[in-house]
């Protein structure tokens, strides 16, 4: 049997788990030493389910979990060294922040170092004032906080993390997003960070799997997901509102040149020479302009707006030829755009990407 | 005047608000009048007689009978605690065919009249019955003694415990438990610092319960073990034989039914303070 990469923290292989109604189908992935990588998914897909089965909590029906080398799949939890944080914190509630913090610490070690660790802890974190206080005290940051510094406080190879800054306000979530960033980068812990939510996924993640209906549709760097979805589901989901269908008629220097339901081919950056593919392009990368000018912009489509939404600071603009394009108040304004309007729509070759189907 | 008019008319709109909990307490009290009545009316009556009440305090045969009601209840409820909890926090997490079934035959003992459950037990713990023959080989005898009281007791009583307890289990996260597992605590390092601690509330108040109901039986215990007499046997044999009052010398049943009531409630309350204080 094959021995899995020293590199590699964690190795998921051939994982299938079936519980209630949610299922786990063939679930393979490679997690690196250090790495901080989200799963990201819509609610449903069995990413809850996932990360508890990684963690011990469940064990698998079939297939394997390794960590550090290690054959975990039929191991206890508690002997696994796995962080694990829930949606809700979970903290226990007869127990002070202290007494949260300190639990996995007095399994293990002396009082003395015990302490110090833990104070150190609550520093790090900002929340030694807290220490008296208990869980139903606190507020949803603080507890969040909390529970951060009890599973770090047992020096954790991996931190599960399952969607923690879902119940949180707009600010909170900011603010403690950084400091899950620090506790990758200043501890150097391996996060696995599981979300239905793309701008988490986009900003914290140094790799991310698509996950839908219980199976990995697709791993990449969040460039790689957002730009070059695999298929058209996963680009739907992570918000690719142009997906178009055509046939690729010429390739030239690495550009394809693929007619579609328009009345003007579309180039895009590719490899393919022929065949039926599907083309997404990110509404985002479309710039609405009055009249053509200079442009460095290859595919340039004439249209008229046919409605538009107001999402605060950005607008959604629909045009009758089915494109879709996000811009800036500022733009909207400055071009003066409204329903029944002429507009050339631009795009860049790179900003279109082909995949066959 | 007016200002007499105007309150009069706030109370009255205030009544027509809470009509259906103006209703509900008006029923209620029957209920709360229903237990003052009768047990205010026994302590009052007895306290028409305290030398009499004195007298069965000092009765050794009294004293016995309240002592074996009190200790045979105890034992019964460490047997239900010491099998039930597990029992409970089973029922309460684990999923499979048939757990209606178990959970409904552990409620069996709820609605069986007792002296039909006495009936049961004593055809097991007999002599020559199933359970009772081999251990009547080893010395120890079920019916009529100790042992016997304290099986009655169980069978009627631990039910109680095993339903508070399990639905104690289940207001307790599973995801707490997970993330102590997660912290390095085993399952059983979990259940005793985490699952059991925030049970406790209910799993105590099952205690309190299945004791209760254990100094209380009479009927099962009257089959299978009449003798030694606990406190409700003896009360039942001198009610028939001297009446409420008793007779010189012989304490009746109205004196000994206050002691136990007194001594019971002085001990529930206590329990419960003590509950009370843990949160």
């Amino acid at each position: 049997m094959d021995v899995p990469d020293v590199a590699k923290m964690m190795e998921i292989i051939n994982l299938y788990k079936d519980w209630k109604e949610f299922s786990l189908v063939n679930i393979n992935l490679e997690i690196e030493k250090g790495e901080y990588f989200v799963i990201l998914g819509p609610t449903g897909a069995g990413k809850t389910l996932l990360l508890e089965t990684i963690a011990g909590f469940y064990f698998p029906d079939s297939g394997e979990v390794w960590i550090e080398r290690h054959d975990v799949t039929n191991l206890a939890p508690e002997k696994r060294r796995i962080g694990f944080i829930y949606q809700d914190y979970s903290l226990f509630p007869h127990f002070t922040v202290e007494e949260n913090i300190e639990f996995g610490l007095k399994l293990r070690k002396s009082t003395d170092t015990n302490r110090k660790r833990m104070k150190e802890i609550m520093n790090w974190l900002s929340i030694s004032h807290l220490a008296h206080r208990y869980p139903n005290t606190l507020s949803g940051g603080e507890q969040q906080k909390v529970a951060i510094a009890r599973a770090i406080a047992i020096e954790p190879s991996i931190l599960l993390l399952d969607e923690p800054l879902a119940a949180l306000d707009l600010r909170t979530r900011d603010y403690l997003r950084e400091e899950l960033r620090r506790v990758k980068s200043e501890l150097g812990i391996t996060m696995v960070h599981v979300t239905h939510d793309q701008t988490e996924a986009m900003v914290l993640a140094d790799r991310i799997a698509v996950m839908m209906r219980g199976r990995i549709m697709q791993v990449g760097t969040p460039f790689e997901i957002f730009n070059k979805p695999q298929n058209e589901e996963i680009a739907d989901f992570v918000g690719v509102e142009n997906i178009l269908s055509g046939v690729v008629r010429n390739n030239e220097n690495g550009v394809a040149e693929i007619e579609v339901d328009m009345e003007c081919n579309i180039f895009a950056v590719s490899n393919y020479h022929a065949g039926k593919v599907k083309v997404f392009i990110r509404p985002e990368d479309i710039i609405l302009v009055e009249k053509m000018g200079k442009s460095s912009a290859r595919n340039v489509v004439k249209g008229k707006i046919e409605e538009m939404s107001d999402m605060g600071p950005l607008t959604r603009v629909k045009m009758d030829n089915s494109l879709v394009a996000l811009i800036t108040k500022q733009s909207r304004e400055n071009i003066g755009l409204r329903e029944g309007k002429e507009v050339y729509a631009t795009f860049k070759a790179t900003s279109v990407h082909a995949v066959r189907g | 005047m007016p200002v007499h008019e105007g309150q009069i008319k706030k109370v009255k709109e205030k009544l027509k608000r809470e009509k259906l909990f103006l209703i509900s307490l008006s029923l209620g009290l029957f209920l709360i009048a229903f237990i003052c009545i009768t047990l205010g009316n026994m302590f009052y009556k007895q306290a028409e007689d305290l030398p009499g009440l004195i007298d069965a305090a000092k009765d050794p045969v009294v004293l016995a009978a309240i002592w074996i009601s009190i200790s045979a209840a105890l034992v019964a409820t460490l047997i239900a605690f010491l099998f039930g909890v597990p029992l409970a926090y089973f029922l309460a997490r684990k999923d499979f065919w048939g757990k209606s079934i178990i959970e409904s035959i552990v409620d069996v003992p709820l609605v069986i009249p007792h002296v039909v459950a006495g009936i049961a037990l004593y055809g097991v713990f007999m002599h020559s019955g199933v359970i009772g023959a081999p251990l009547e080989q080893v010395g120890i005898a079920i019916t009529d003694a100790f042992p016997g009281i304290v099986i009655a007791m169980l069978f009627v009583s631990f039910p109680f415990l095993v339903d508070a307890a399990r639905e104690g289990f289940k207001e307790v996260d599973p995801r707490l438990e997970n993330v102590a597992r997660s912290l390095g605590a085993s399952h059983w390092r979990t259940f005793i610092k985490i699952t059991f601690p925030l049970a406790f509330s209910s799993i105590s108040s099952g205690v309190i319960l299945c004791w209760a109901r254990a100094i209380s039986e009479f009927a099962a215990v009257m089959i299978i073990a009449s003798f030694p007499r606990s406190a409700p046997i003896l009360i039942y044999e001198r009610f028939t034989s001297y009446g409420l009052g008793g007779s010189p010398g012989i304490a009746g049943a109205r004196p000994i039914s206050v002691l136990l009531i007194s001594i019971c409630l002085v001990i529930f309350i206590l329990l419960r303070v003590i509950r009370k204080r843990r949160r």
